[in-house]
């Protein structure tokens, strides 16, 4: 089977070919991160396989299902779940709203049952409400429960994207940048709750990140890309000697 | 400060938050329950003004405040809901089909509105409401067949079952039970999944949308479902106004409700009702100024020998009476809370009962909000 | 809010409504001539698009008062001309520096303080700003319908085709001050730094472009063009204080209609409604010149949402 894959997508914008062929395949269980300089094409392959952009050519394939075309708001309940580069949480909401929000994918209430919030509603909002918590208790937010994500610190608002990936439920979850901004400490936490998710929730992570540090603490494989094309792709090892590689960071 | 001792999930979804929450509630509703055995006749009148406000608010709070969609046209819905009533009453159908065929009919045409609005965002979808919303003016002043255009159009007073709601008092209490039941239709679905899902898209469509919100159908539920609650408060203007012509429900009147949910503080039930007290008790308030201030100025001035104070109190009751003066004032409030208090009454009472509960430990820049100042940030 | 409310001010409907009456010549008259005072209003609606779409352009607050500083202008005017008894051409300059410098007093003592604030926030503040001075034109002018003497009384026949003064005065005008702020936004170094700030206001303002100076001088130029529209358009429409509500209505749709945030956009926006407005008006039965341009401005809508010359945005993520 299948995990996941993307068969030679690219996409144009103008005259731009912001992503140009790139292929690669995502076995269950591993850390895939994806690196390059920025304007790369990294964040465009994401926005790809969450279904904001339409590639121009290629194909997505997620267990086996071809999700080229599916709606972006339908990537949730396959079991897709992202985080965002500069953080989009519902602002003047709560943390606790915001995770709720993630359990959306998992509706099951209508909308005249929730007119006159039956039983069932509530039974089911309380059923959302603890797979939230354990999430919660999972990332250490009890504190933030009922803060206006406003008034939270960068921070955590990093880690409530994450948290509000998790309550998703997702079975691949893609990262965006997730240590941009954070502290050196920060980067650490995040770097073990990278582990904790692939190791004890079992969730596949792919990645897109800057800081080699992480990179190497928690990925499996890498895929280098420059100007929308693959570079290189192996282990975190093989991928920093590639002389390409090399050279599109430091350039000559 | 009060911290309520939670011991369940379910104490976040209910109505109330705790005990002492509750029983504020239960006394506010003994109170406006009471309020017209104490009332002269005409206060009671007004006081109804309030409710049927209210309900325009929580309809208005629901698309403006909740779903971040701005209607520059819902008038025309209130048009809808009020002559779709007033039409069937006149061809004999009881009073609770024919409200509720007027519901239906505002939800309907709320529908056939938001379908095109899915795809606009911002200034764009103001327009195209407010272009709905002429056009439907022109409709109510053509279609004579049913609203007797230009000339108008008499309400009868409500009957429901056979029992007369026309006094002051029992048309209090139906709006009453009106609003109760719109405020907490509403507050049900705010605690639910599509109450959620609103404000997710108010907040960030996109994140929304990655999260599993289908936008095009929450969108529109929001639309029906506040055309729907305009019209509710169609049914009651109706009865209220006792006369339909068509330039009552004009983009001035659009506007005017879009005040009430800016003065009363978006984005929270509590700010529809506070807008609606503002907006209906203003032009009364106003009335009274009209002739209190000359009179109280002029004795004023008689019992200090000042004579400037009583020509300077016939100035101010003088530029009352002009015309179009309460328009400039509502537009001089409006002014004045965007720029001093964005987030409106509720949001200025919120801060009052943080500082204090808080007090010595306020924060100004727990309010504090983010500007953005690229065109970027700004789409959504 | 309605034109029905006032009375018919636009000739092309008095010449429409003594309807065709037999040769193809007449016909032909009738339509040219609609044409004309279809361009003229055009232009008018166009013009104040032009001021909706300046500002937004720049500040990105979208200034529903528009209209009513037209109102405030034709009011200067009016009040140059009849009660000091000054030259029309000096009382014309008198009431746009006059707005202007009131555009920019708006944007240096209120406006300012909005921008960045969200879209919506900043409309109802220019609505409530747009009460407040009809209620300020009401209360010091009175809520009478004024007529403005102006030098364009005549016409001129032209093959069969009679052309007022006052329309044609209304496109000369516009293709003027079209041309002359074209010039300015591309070939000045003001214009181009406008533009700039427009794009990012705080990379322009760290570029050491004086944003807040720019800022006030755009509300000043589209007051500008406001109050030049103003006065063109009343001798048309005669002066009174809801005179700007119309128009700001019908030059909102021009403005979403050829997309907003973009200039040529506007104008051409306008001049579709204006046509739209004066042939629905001769043709289609009563009530559809006042919906006409609605109805055609919708039906775009669902088509094209971001208006004719105007390009989809999407938050980058």
């Amino acid at each position: 089977m299948t995990f996941f894959q993307a068969d030679n997508i690219s996409i144009n914008f103008g005259g731009i070919r912001a992503v140009d062929g790139v292929s690669f395949q995502v076995t269950k269980g591993e850390v895939f991160t994806v690196i390059g300089p920025n304007g790369a094409g990294k964040t465009t392959i994401f926005n790809l396989v969450s279904r904001f952009y339409d590639p121009t050519e290629g194909r997505l394939v997620f267990e086996d299902n071809d999700i080229t075309k599916v709606p972006s708001y339908r990537i949730a309940a396959l079991g897709i779940a992202r985080t965002f580069q500069n953080i989009e949480l519902f602002e003047h909401a709560t943390l606790l709203q915001n995770l709720l929000l993630a359990r959306h994918a998992h509706k099951r209430s209508n909308f005249f049952s929730e007119l006159l919030f039956l039983p069932s509603v509530r039974r089911l909002e309380v059923e959302h409400r603890e797979a939230v918590e354990k999430v919660i208790d999972f990332l250490d937010l009890q504190q933030y429960r009922d803060s206006f994500i406003v008034n939270l610190p960068y921070g955590v608002r990093k880690v409530t994207e994450l948290a509000r990936a998790l309550c998703t439920d997702p079975k691949l979850l893609l990262l965006d940048e997730p240590s941009s901004g954070l502290n050196v400490e920060e980067t650490d936490d995040m770097a073990f709750w990278i582990q904790d998710i692939k190791n004890l929730l079992g969730i596949t992570v792919l990645m897109v990140e800057h800081d080699m540090k992480l990179v190497s603490a928690v990925s499996d494989r890498v895929l280098a890309l420059n100007y929308g094309r693959p570079l290189a792709m192996g282990t975190v090892q093989e991928v920093q000697a590639h002389p390409e590689v090399i050279r599109a960071y430091l350039g000559g | 400060m009060r911290f309520p001792f939670k011991t369940s999930y379910e104490q976040d979804t209910r109505l109330f938050r705790d005990r002492i929450d509750a029983s504020w509630y239960v006394l506010l509703a003994a109170l406006v329950v009471l309020l017209p055995a104490v009332l002269p006749a005409y206060y009671v009148g007004e006081t109804t003004w309030v409710f049927i406000y209210a309900i325009t608010g929580v309809s208005l709070m629901v698309l403006v405040g909740y779903t971040g969609l701005v209607s520059l046209g819902h008038a025309a819905f209130l048009g809808i809901g009020a002559y779709a009533h007033a039409f069937f009453i006149e061809h004999g159908v009881p009073w609770v089909v024919s409200a509720a065929m007027a519901v239906t009919l505002a939800t309907a045409c709320g529908l056939v509105v938001g379908l095109p609005a899915l795809r606009m965002t911002g200034i764009y979808l103001a327009i195209a409401t407010l272009a709905f919303s002429v056009i439907i003016q022109e409709v109510f002043s053509r279609w004579e067949s049913v609203t007797h255009g230009l000339s108008g159009m008499a309400v009868p007073k409500a009957h429901i079952f056979g029992v007369s709601f026309g006094g002051e008092t029992a048309f209090y209490y139906l709006c009453l039970f009106f609003l109760v039941l719109a405020l907490w239709l509403t507050r049900n679905l705010l605690r639910a999944p599509t109450g959620r899902a609103w404000i997710a898209i108010r907040d960030s469509e996109i994140a929304a949308q990655s999260m599993g919100v289908n936008l095009a159908i929450y969108k529109s539920i929001a639309f029906a479902y506040s055309a729907g609650l305009m019209g509710l408060a169609g049914v009651l203007f109706a009865h209220k106004i006792a006369f339909l012509a068509p330039d009552i429900f004009t983009i001035l009147l659009s506007i005017q409700l879009l005040l009430l949910v800016i003065v009363g503080g978006l984005g929270s039930l509590h700010g529809a009702v506070f807008g609606a007290i503002f907006v209906a008790l203003l032009p009364p308030v106003i009335a009274i100024l009209r002739d209190s201030i000359p009179a109280s100025f002029h004795d004023f001035s008689a019992a200090s020998g000042l004579a400037p104070i009583g020509w300077f109190g016939d100035a101010i009751g003088n530029f009352l009476k002009k015309p179009g003066v309460e328009a400039g004032i509502f537009g001089v409030i409006l002014v004045l809370v965007i720029l001093l208090e964005p987030l409106g009454m509720y949001g200025r009472w919120v801060k009052i009962r943080i500082f204090f509960s808080t007090f010595p430990m306020y924060k100004r820049a727990t309010f504090k909000r983010q500007r953005s100042y690229m065109k970027t940030e700004r789409l959504r | 809010m309605t034109d029905r409310a006032r009375p018919s001010y636009w000739h092309g409907e008095k010449a429409a409504s003594d309807r065709p009456t037999g040769s193809r010549g007449r016909k032909l008259d009738i339509f040219l001539q609609l044409t004309l005072n279809g361009l003229a209003v055009g232009c008018i609606y166009g013009l104040v698009a032009l001021g909706f779409v300046l500002i937004y352009k720049a500040t990105e607050l979208v200034n529903f008062a528009q209209g009513d500083l037209l109102m405030l202008g034709a009011f200067v005017c009016y009040m140059a001309v009849v009660w000091w008894g000054l030259d029309y051409w000096l009382s014309f300059l008198i009431a746009v520096l006059a707005v202007a410098a009131f555009g920019a007093l708006l944007d240096a003592v209120l406006l300012r303080r909005v921008i960045g604030q969200p879209q919506f926030a900043v409309v109802m503040l220019t609505i409530g700003l747009g009460a407040v001075f009809r209620t300020f034109a009401s209360v010091t002018w009175g809520s009478e319908i004024y007529t403005l003497p102006t030098p364009f009384g005549g016409v001129t026949r032209i093959a069969g085709v009679t052309i007022s003064h006052q329309y044609l005065s209304i496109i000369v005008g516009t293709l003027i001050l079209c041309s002359v702020l074209y010039g300015f936004f591309n070939h000045t170094r003001i214009g181009v730094a406008m533009q700039a700030t427009s794009q990012n206001q705080l990379a322009a303002y760290y570029m050491g472009i004086p944003v807040k100076r720019i800022f006030s001088m755009i509300w000043a130029i589209s007051a500008g063009v406001a109050t030049a529209a103003g006065v063109l358009l009343a001798p048309v429409t005669l002066i009174d204080i809801n005179m700007g509500l119309a128009v700001a209505l019908k030059a909102f749709a021009a403005a979403v209609l050829g997309g907003f945030g973009s200039i040529p956009g506007a104008l051409v926006g306008g001049i579709v409604i204006g046509l739209i407005e004066l042939y629905a008006g001769a043709t289609l039965p009563d009530g559809f010149k006042d919906t006409a341009p609605y109805i055609v401005l919708l039906v775009m809508l669902v088509v094209r949402p971001q208006g004719l010359f105007g390009t989809p945005g999407r938050k980058k993520v």
